[in-house]
């Protein structure tokens, strides 16, 4: 057993499923903020009573556990491999393939992935920080206001903008991370190729597109 | 007659323990249908003649099976034709005045020999972890004592046509050697001969995989591209089930 | 030196059980104490250090490729001949035995082949044993195809890479040995001489072509399986690096070489396109089921084939044999191209081709059917020459792809050196004078699996009180300074020619007179041909580089070097044979429909040639051959 676990096709497997965790939890996430998109004092009553339930039930701190634990195991992973893979081969080509044999995507996971961690990082500064530490106002029902700082934040073109890229960026990371782990996992069989190969694509393109769709809404309809 | 004027940009080492570098030599005159390694003799032929030293490379059978060729031309294993081994490759693929760099398999585990010869030794030692159905000389029941249906057979040997030209680890990024593990385990694997040393095996061959310093596995699919036998990487799908199924036994 | 082939007593198909129950045996102790050198790891050689490891020899093996699993055997394409009769059309033990003396025209000794048809059925449970993904029927037992006009269906195959998955099941085998630590795989190793002491084979010396660094290596027996000696032709189906170095090194210790004119033709090859040309690729003998060959009627007919009209077309196979038509035989197809070509009717740059038509068939069968049957082949011919051969008639020639010659060896496969053995194609013993198609794999494999394994214990038996020789034995050391001082004498030559150029040119008087028809006139010149040319290589080579590093040249200028005696010593033999049979033809012996005439009255014997020194003409001695089982017949294909 010790040697699988010590395995890079396992911890190659924890990286993928660690990931495909997340793609789970970028769903839950994404249905939470589709409340942003109703309007007026019930919308902003809704999401701030939301953002309390999230931020203090019980289950939804375990899941929160779970979450950080996975992005750490993801990146942790990752990090083990990419180190692990770049001492096999010392000397590069000199002549480059270019995407000749394979997608751009694919080849740069790593790229991406650490674009992804930087939005991260800043997504979680503008409201998850402000949530817990910042100097929050509260709304008419007493509730934290969450919902006004991301309306505010979203008001800056540029930091829609940053939005939207990385969203493209999640986009392209997901296109091929979320085929790879089923082929890592080792059940992306001919029988269920088509249906995991469509599925992955369907995820990677409605995903981070429907991400993207609240902020440039929030700011379009503060215009 | 078409005639091809070349420059070739190769990669000159001449020891495995020489830096190495890469140098630039001309050939004129080559005729279209000569193959790359023809190609190659011509240029040796002018190099013996100028009393410089040859270019060293792999080669044997010269027609896409032995898998002993092996060289990386612009970048691409075997050259940019799709399931073909450097030997296959004709120079009616090229234009006159192209340059073309030469390069050998790069990755740790296949150190350099001389200028474009590699040592692929460590896919033998791969092979010898159990890369075999344990069956002495003359115990063998009757070859049809087993059916085996014709489209596992074909599935099979789909994978064994593997040549062990290690193509697959020099295109890719991680000099991963999954797709050459994966197409002998899956043979192994899909008949029934193979069955009773199956979890065994793909335990010791992808720990022996990892042990001779291949990279992993990030399915960017270019080892399938490149391979001349076009081995798919379905059978890298089945080497990780077979891995986890087998491990997950205990 | 007389020769005793010791073919046992008794009736033919009791001699090998015999043989069997009664031949000594090596207990697994002293096994243990036994060491066995394997020159060659291709189907024989592969086969058989995995089975003797498996028996507990302790097992040293060599190949010069990077790999064991890089032996030539691996490009055979068509199949395996056994005698199963799984598809019940009456074959049997007897049928393929008989099949193969007739296919070898009688040039061949009963007992051995009788052995070989004996063990076929077990080489094949052997191989699906190991995973060799033969073809399948749809019920799941083993297809099989018809093979070389034989009458049965007796070939297994695994699509058009046969040799390829054999190869790889003895390189599992052999693999499993070399992790238990049976085996010691000597990869990138050539063998450059035999080391006799007190007359027998106790060792080689090899150089580790990496390295450069001579090694001796003892062995109480040794084993050599390395293969065919076409590329003395230079252009050939074999691989590049396949040589007669390892069995002319045993000649040369007294070991005898049978036959070396006997050398199959295959005729329909990809043409040479050029003075570049390295080597030949085979195309499959099955085209000729539905392609039509033919040349223009007019010599230097430079238009496109398309553009000549069916009555300027010269369908030289079906004129001058109707029977047979385009199916005539190997060597008969081989020689009508030849004639054609000679006549200045060849086509293509080089005028050395002839056209294989399969326009006929694309419009009697449709491009569908067309393609389900020969798809892959045409894929890989356009792959080569650039020619969609839907559109455009095959341009094809004859190449040369086995010998059936070489060591002379008695029915243990032991050579005339006692302790040396000689498996696969680089001994003589199984198909005379022309080799029936999907038969050398299986001679291998036999050979390796199923019979040496039995023959060595003989010997050895008698050998198990010798400790081992220590490589430091005068014998050891002067074999390698012999070694060493010929490549020596390459590297300091410092002449202006290269190695290749003077085999392209031994290889071009081998081909043109030692080739698909021989005679005498041409056989005489040819060995003063190759005597001049040998000392002009030896005053004239140049290799460039050094030998403690890699250098193909070197290994090449050694190989080249014996090509040049053995080129000689086939010329002798084909002179000597003074009769066409099988792939030998002489062209003072033909019925005047130009078929092979035998004499059997006068040359019923394998010849068996005795080295005698480098500047003594060889002797040659005779194994009459007796047929107490079949009537010698001629061929005829009218």
């Amino acid at each position: 057993m010790n040697s699988y676990f010590n395995s890079t096709l396992f911890r190659k497997t924890l990286a993928g499923a660690s990931g495909l965790f997340l793609v789970v939890f970028l769903i839950g996430h994404l249905v939470g903020n589709l409340q942003l998109f109703i309007p007026g004092d019930a919308g902003q009553k809704q999401f701030n009573e939301y953002a309390l339930f999230m931020t203090t039930n019980p289950a939804v701190k375990l899941l929160s556990i779970i979450t950080y634990t996975c992005i750490i195991l993801h990146i942790l992973t990752t990090i083990i491999l990419v180190r692990q893979s770049s001492k096999a081969r010392d000397v590069q080509y000199l002549h480059k393939s270019g995407n000749a044999n394979s997608t751009w995507a694919s080849k740069n996971m790593a790229i991406l992935g650490t674009l992804v961690l930087v939005f991260i990082v800043i997504h979680l500064r503008s409201f998850w920080y402000e949530m817990h530490f910042g100097a929050i106002g509260l709304d008419s029902w007493g509730n934290k206001d969450l919902h006004t700082v991301t309306v505010t934040a979203f008001k800056e073109l540029w930091y829609v903008l940053f939005y939207v890229c990385s969203m493209g960026v999640l986009g392209v990371h997901l296109k091929h991370g979320v085929e790879s782990v089923f082929q890592t996992l080792g059940v992306k069989t001919r029988r269920y190729f088509s249906l995991i190969h469509n599925t992955a694509f369907g995820f990677a393109l409605i995903i981070p597109t429907a991400f993207a769709c609240i902020p440039i809404y929030i700011y379009v309809t503060q215009l | 007659m078409d005639t091809l004027k070349l420059e070739l940009k190769i990669w000159r080492q001449d020891s495995p323990k020489d830096k190495g570098e890469f140098k630039t030599y001309k050939v004129d005159g080559l005729n279209t249908h000569m193959s790359f390694l023809e190609m190659l003799d011509v240029l040796n032929e002018q190099l013996i003649e100028s009393d410089s030293e040859p270019v060293a490379f792999d080669h044997d059978c010269r027609e896409g099976i032995c898998g002993m060729c092996s060289m990386v031309i612009n970048g691409r294993p075997h050259g940019p034709l799709k399931g073909t081994t450097t030997c296959q490759l004709h120079m009616r693929h090229f234009n006159d005045g192209d340059t073309i760099t030469i390069e050998p398999w790069r990755a740790n585990s296949f150190p350099v020999i001389k200028d474009l010869v590699v040592d692929r030794s460590s896919f033998d030692r791969i092979i010898q972890a159990g890369g075999y159905i344990s069956v002495n000389t003359g115990s063998a029941p009757d070859g049809n004592a087993m059916p085996i249906g014709k489209e596992v057979a074909e599935e099979a040997f789909d994978a064994a046509a593997c040549i062990g030209c290690g193509a697959c680890v020099a295109a890719c990024k991680n000099a991963s050697a999954s797709l050459f593990v994966a197409a002998k385990v899956s043979q192994l694997a899909l008949l029934p001969q193979g069955q009773a040393e199956r979890d065994d095996r793909v335990v010791n061959m992808v720990s022996k995989m990892d042990q001779e310093g291949f990279g992993h596995c990030t399915n960017t699919g270019a080892c399938e591209a490149e391979c001349p036998k076009e081995i798919s990487v379905e059978y890298i799908r089945k080497l990780n089930w077979e891995y986890h199924r087998s491990n997950i036994k205990g | 030196m007389t020769l005793d082939n010791k073919v046992p007593e008794g009736p033919l198909d009791q001699k090998w059980t015999n043989y069997k129950s009664k031949v000594p045996l090596v207990s697994p102790a002293n096994k243990r104490r036994l060491e066995i050198i394997v020159v060659g790891t291709g189907l024989a050689g592969g086969s058989a250090a995995a089975s003797l490891a498996e028996m507990g020899y302790r097992v040293k093996t060599f190949c010069f490729q990077d790999s064991p699993r890089r032996a030539h055997s691996i490009a055979a394409q068509g199949g395996i001949n056994a005698a199963k009769n799984y598809q019940n059309d009456g074959d049997s033990v007897f049928r393929l035995f008989y099949d193969t003396i007739k296919g070898g025209d009688y040039r061949s000794r009963e007992a051995n082949v009788y052995r070989l048809a004996e063990v076929s059925a077990n080489i094949i449970d052997q191989c699906v044993a190991q995973g060799v993904p033969f073809a399948r029927e749809y019920g799941g037992t083993l297809d099989n195809r018809s093979f070389g006009g034989v009458q049965v269906s007796r070939t297994f195959y695994a699509r058009g890479q046969t040799g390829q998955q054999l190869l790889l099941g003895a390189y599992s085998a052999l693999s499993r040995q070399i992790a238990k630590g049976n085996v010691a795989m000597y990869n990138r190793h050539e063998m450059l001489d035999i080391v006799k002491i007190d007359g027998k084979a106790r060792g080689v010396i090899v150089r580790d072509l990496v390295t450069g660094e001579y090694q001796r290596h003892f062995g109480h027996a040794v084993v050599l399986a390395t293969g065919g000696y076409g590329n003395v032709y230079y252009l050939s189906t074999n691989a590049m690096g396949s040589n007669v170095t390892a069995a002319w090194k045993a000649y040369k210790q007294g070991a005898m070489f049978a036959n070396p004119c006997f050398t199959q033709i295959h005729p329909t090859c990809i043409p040479v396109s050029g003075e570049y040309q390295s080597k030949l690729t085979l195309m499959s003998e099955s085209l000729r089921n539905d392609g039509r060959i033919w040349v223009p009627k007019n010599k230097d007919d430079n238009r496109s084939p398309v553009d000549i009209p069916e009555g300027e077309r010269d369908y030289y196979l079906e004129r001058r044999y109707p029977a047979f038509g385009n199916l005539v035989p190997r060597d008969v197809a081989s020689r009508a191209a030849k004639e054609r070509c000679d006549g200045g009717y060849g086509v293509g740059e080089t005028g050395l081709a002839v056209y294989l038509d399969f326009k006929d068939a694309i419009d009697r069968l449709g491009k569908d059917v067309v393609s389900a049957r020969y798809g892959n082949l045409f894929e890989m011919y356009e792959k080569i020459t650039g020619d969609n051969p839907y559109l455009m008639p095959m341009k094809i020639f004859p190449a040369v792809h086995y010998t059936m010659g070489g060591l002379w060896v008695d029915y243990d496969l032991m050579t005339t050196v006692p302790g040396l053995y000689a498996i696969g194609e680089c001994n003589f013993s199984d198909h005379g004078a022309n080799r029936l198609g999907a038969s050398a794999l299986m001679q291998g494999l036999a050979d390796g699996y199923f019979v040496l394994p039995y023959t060595i214990g003989k010997y050895l038996s008698e050998d198990i009180r010798t400790p081992s020789i220590k490589t430091d034995h005068d014998d050891f050391l002067k074999a390698e300074k012999n070694a060493r001082e010929r490549n020596q004498k390459l590297l300091k030559n410092n002449g202006s020619r290269s190695v290749e150029s003077f085999h392209r040119e031994l290889g071009k008087i081998v081909w043109d007179h030692c080739g698909m028809s021989r005679n005498t006139k041409n056989l005489t010149q040819a060995i003063e041909d190759i005597k001049s040319l040998r000392n002009d290589f030896w005053d004239n080579v140049k290799v460039p580089g050094r030998d403690d590093v890699l250098n193909p040249e070197l290994a090449k200028a050694g190989r080249v070097a014996d090509f040049f005696e053995l080129g000689e010593l086939m010329m002798r033999d084909a002179l000597g044979r003074d009769e066409s049979c099988g792939g030998h033809f002489r062209e003072e012996h033909q019925t005047q429909q130009g078929e092979a005439l035998r004499d059997d009255e006068n040359f019923t014997f394998s010849s068996a040639w005795e080295f005698k020194g480098d500047n003594t003409p060889p002797l040659l001695n005779k194994e009459e051959l007796t047929f107490d089982t079949v009537r010698l017949t001629q061929r005829s294909y009218k």
